[in-house]
């Protein structure tokens, strides 16, 4: 069989869109694979910008129309062995499977790591129980490579703003968009407790930026497909990639399976909408399904590392929530304009809880500044009868509401694992990603010891009440709440499942990004992180994907 | 002409509509569109293409030229995926992968059965009662009522937009969105 590319990329998200662009215009040519439909752009002429997505609560939110469908292609979960071969079937933790991948439904916030955050061994140190390592690059080195990210996807920022922020050796490629009412309330309430407020990192346009419109704050943003591409999604990677000739984007075509051979790949095995089984050849294979779906394939290839689908890390997720007194209208703009990083930041406080539970640190994460904005899922927390009309006027659970999630850092842990399935299959017959997953310590003392401060800050703004729960849900001497929401963790930043290092021991890939098992294979996504820090990881993911691909098309 | 109820089906799911969003200033459920809405979502492959995923990218009520009600297209695997959810497995191998599925249809077939004619001719308040007893059936009901009330009109609910215009409620705004100043002022 002949080769007709000279790489294969699987997956059309911001790591496989990235490392298209890079190969391209290092003058391979590529051949792109995404199980999921194409609504993103026109394969014919990538000039053009097709409108495709729409404003549509139902679609979105409720009928899966940016895949997988939970049915057809499910995944299964359980929080550990002893509770057999899984509690959960159908939607564990699903990004988007559509051209465009999880940046698709993003609403962008894309912030930089710090510089801790790739030394968490050295510099912080172990915690028994966690599989704690130093990522095998720093933040000087990755400087570079964010900068560019930050220019090809398009952020809104403003240098400076955030006074624990990493240096950067030049400003955002535009400024931030307008800020919404509500986090304007929040934002004050937490600078007056003495938290640092800054304008959320975005990847929507404020302007408009490399031929795409400015955002026109429609509000339906995270979730949803943006119709007007003033997101900073896939599309731009994308269409630089098939506007140089060589590449070609191949949707709903699902690879099932990298060929490996003595240590090489040679190409992948892959099924089509119909269900017909096709192989294609190529020397290399860039690996970018996401880190639950990126070793479920490791795993389908016959790939044998004990690494493989360990370390998986989810954000655990701290919401405290404040019913206002007055309306805030989280519906109009994007999802969250300010965010804070004071509970990333080890101070005093943070210091005593630790050692107080007998830990040697924690930390916190990112603290988005959110007001809910979707009606459907508002109306179906109220009661049926009467009370309806009564609650949704009033609206309490949306127009009045207003919240904080904070995205906490969750420690690897070596039984924390994503493997195959022994029983449930996908649509084509092929074992499904399960994930065997707990929270360790860290992350319920963070969340307990940050979420009460985060309650301070929302009293401050002015709520008449206010709600906290957690995601995973806690239960036991530590929790923070009792929530409705489930075991299964509704992060959708997950990472660390074939983490890069310098030792074949105890990682999957070499410093690279590459397969010690098939060199000739690169992984692309956030499965690389050693440790997932508190920040959303896509746009060290693109970074770093920048670093990498660079050095495999060479 | 319904797309999957029975005359009769059709007056319980309205009678249920209407206790589970009652009228006040505003229509109730039933009025609203919740019935038509259920009853596109159990029919929807009666529609070519099926009533499922509506068009994009705009709806034409705030500009632009009006494309939800153009629905997608289903790959084959949606197809199966959709028609396994709403018709239900019934005995088909390959609707039966992970075991046997109820199908939405044969859910309400069955819960409006077991209210029967007789619901029609209840007191509000035995209603309610007799809604309470069927719980999970009424909290399905439920759930597509708050779909039918909030959701865009194009899936067979939200009359005339009664579901947004008594909360003021803008919806789908693209292509024209939201002012600078709509987005921080108060």
């Amino acid at each position: 069989m002949s080769r007709d590319f000279d790489a294969i990329i699987i997956g059309s998200g911001p790591g496989g869109s990235t490392a298209a662009e890079i190969l391209t215009e290092a003058g391979l040519s590529v051949l792109i694979f995404e199980r999921g439909r194409n609504h993103l752009i026109d394969l014919d002429n990538p000039a053009v910008l097709p409108q495709r997505f729409s404003n549509d609560e139902l679609k979105y939110m409720t009928r899966h129309f940016l895949g997988p469908d939970p049915w057809a292609e499910p995944r299964t979960f359980r929080t550990s062995t002893a509770d057999g071969d899984r509690q959960v079937i159908g939607e564990v933790n699903n990004l988007p499977a559509t051209v465009g991948g999880g940046g698709v439904h993003a609403d962008g916030k894309l912030p930089r790591f710090r510089q801790d955050d790739f030394l968490v061994a050295s510099e912080l140190g172990a915690i028994e129980g966690a599989n704690i390592a130093d990522w095998p690059v720093t933040y000087d080195e990755m400087e570079p490579y964010y900068t560019q990210a930050e220019q090809l996807i398009g952020v809104a920022g403003l240098a400076g703003a955030n006074p624990f922020a990493a240096w950067r050796s030049t400003g955002y490629p535009m400024p931030p968009g307008p800020p919404m009412y509500g986090a304007l309330v929040t934002s004050a309430a937490a600078s007056r407790l003495g938290y640092h407020p800054y304008p959320a990192p975005t990847g929507v346009n404020s302007v408009a930026y490399d031929g795409r419109p400015a955002c026109n704050n429609c509000g339906f943003c995270a979730y949803f497909g943006c119709p007007i591409h003033a997101k900073g999604d896939p599309v731009a990677p994308l269409r630089r990639a098939l506007l140089t000739g060589r590449a070609q984007l191949r949707p709903q075509s699902h690879v099932s399976r990298i060929l490996i051979e003595n240590g090489r790949a040679t190409g992948v095995e892959w099924i089509d909408a119909r269900g017909e089984r096709h192989t294609e050849l190529a020397d290399r294979i860039v690996v970018a399904c996401g880190a639950m779906e990126t070793p479920r394939l490791l795993l389908l290839s016959g790939l044998t590392s004990e690494q493989i689908g360990r370390n998986v890390m989810f954000h655990m997720q701290t919401f405290v929530f404040g019913i206002m007194p007055f309306r805030v209208h989280g519906h109009i703009g994007r999802s969250v304009t300010h965010v804070h990083d004071d509970h990333i930041v080890i101070d005093e406080a943070a210091r005593a809880a630790a050692a107080e539970a007998g830990l040697p640190w924690i930390k916190g994460g990112l603290v988005e500044h959110c007001s809910p904005s979707h009606m459907i899922a508002e109306a179906k927390q109220y009661p049926w009868g009467p009370q309806h009309k009564i609650m949704m006027r009033d609206s309490p659970m949306r127009d009045r509401l207003l919240g904080f999630c904070m995205q906490g850092d969750d420690l690897p842990q070596f039984t924390n694992a994503v493997d195959l399935d022994p029983a449930v299959t996908d649509i084509w017959g092929l074992p499904v990603a399960r994930t065997t997953y707990q929270l360790h310590t860290h992350e319920l003392v963070a969340s307990r010891h940050h979420g009460a401060r985060l309650a301070q800050i929302m009293k401050e703004a002015g709520a008449e009440r206010i709600m906290t729960a957690t995601s995973p849900k806690t239960t036991g001497d530590l929790a923070t709440s009792h929530s409705e929401i489930s075991q299964v963790p509704i992060s959708r930043h997950v990472a660390g499942t074939a983490r890069f290092g310098t030792d074949p021991s105890s990682s999957v890939c070499d410093p690279w990004g590459r397969l010690w098992e098939a060199p000739n294979v690169m992984i692309a996504d956030s499965s690389l992180f050693p440790t997932g820090s508190g920040y959303g990881p896509t746009l060290t993911l693109v970074a770093l994907c920048l670093r990498n691909s660079r050095a495999f098309a060479a | 002409m319904p797309a999957f109820l029975t005359p009769l089906q059709y007056s319980i799911l309205e009678a249920v509509c209407a206790r589970l969003v009652p009228a006040d200033a505003a229509p109730d459920g039933a009025q609203m569109g919740a019935v038509d809405y259920i009853d596109t979502l159990l029919g929807a492959f009666t529609f070519t293409p099926p009533r499922i995923w509506a068009g994009g990218p705009f709806s034409g009520r705030f500009g632009g030229a009006a494309s939800f009600s153009d629905f997608e297209e289903l790959s084959p695997a949606e197809e199966l995926a959709w028609r396994t959810r709403v018709e239900g497995s019934r005995g088909i191998p390959e609707r039966e992968r992970l075991g046997p599925v109820t199908g939405l249809q044969e859910t309400y077939t069955r819960g409006l059965a077991e209210l029967g004619r007789e619901f029609l001719a209840l007191d509000p308040p035995a209603r309610d009662a007799r809604l309470r007893e069927v719980g999970d059936f009424t909290s399905l009901v439920y759930e597509h009522v708050c779909e039918g009330l909030y959701g865009a009109p194009e899936y067979g609910g939200n009359r005339d937009l009664a579901g947004w215009h008594y909360l003021n409620y803008e919806g789908d705004v693209q292509p024209r969105g939201f002012t600078d100043a709509e987005v921080s002022e108060a």
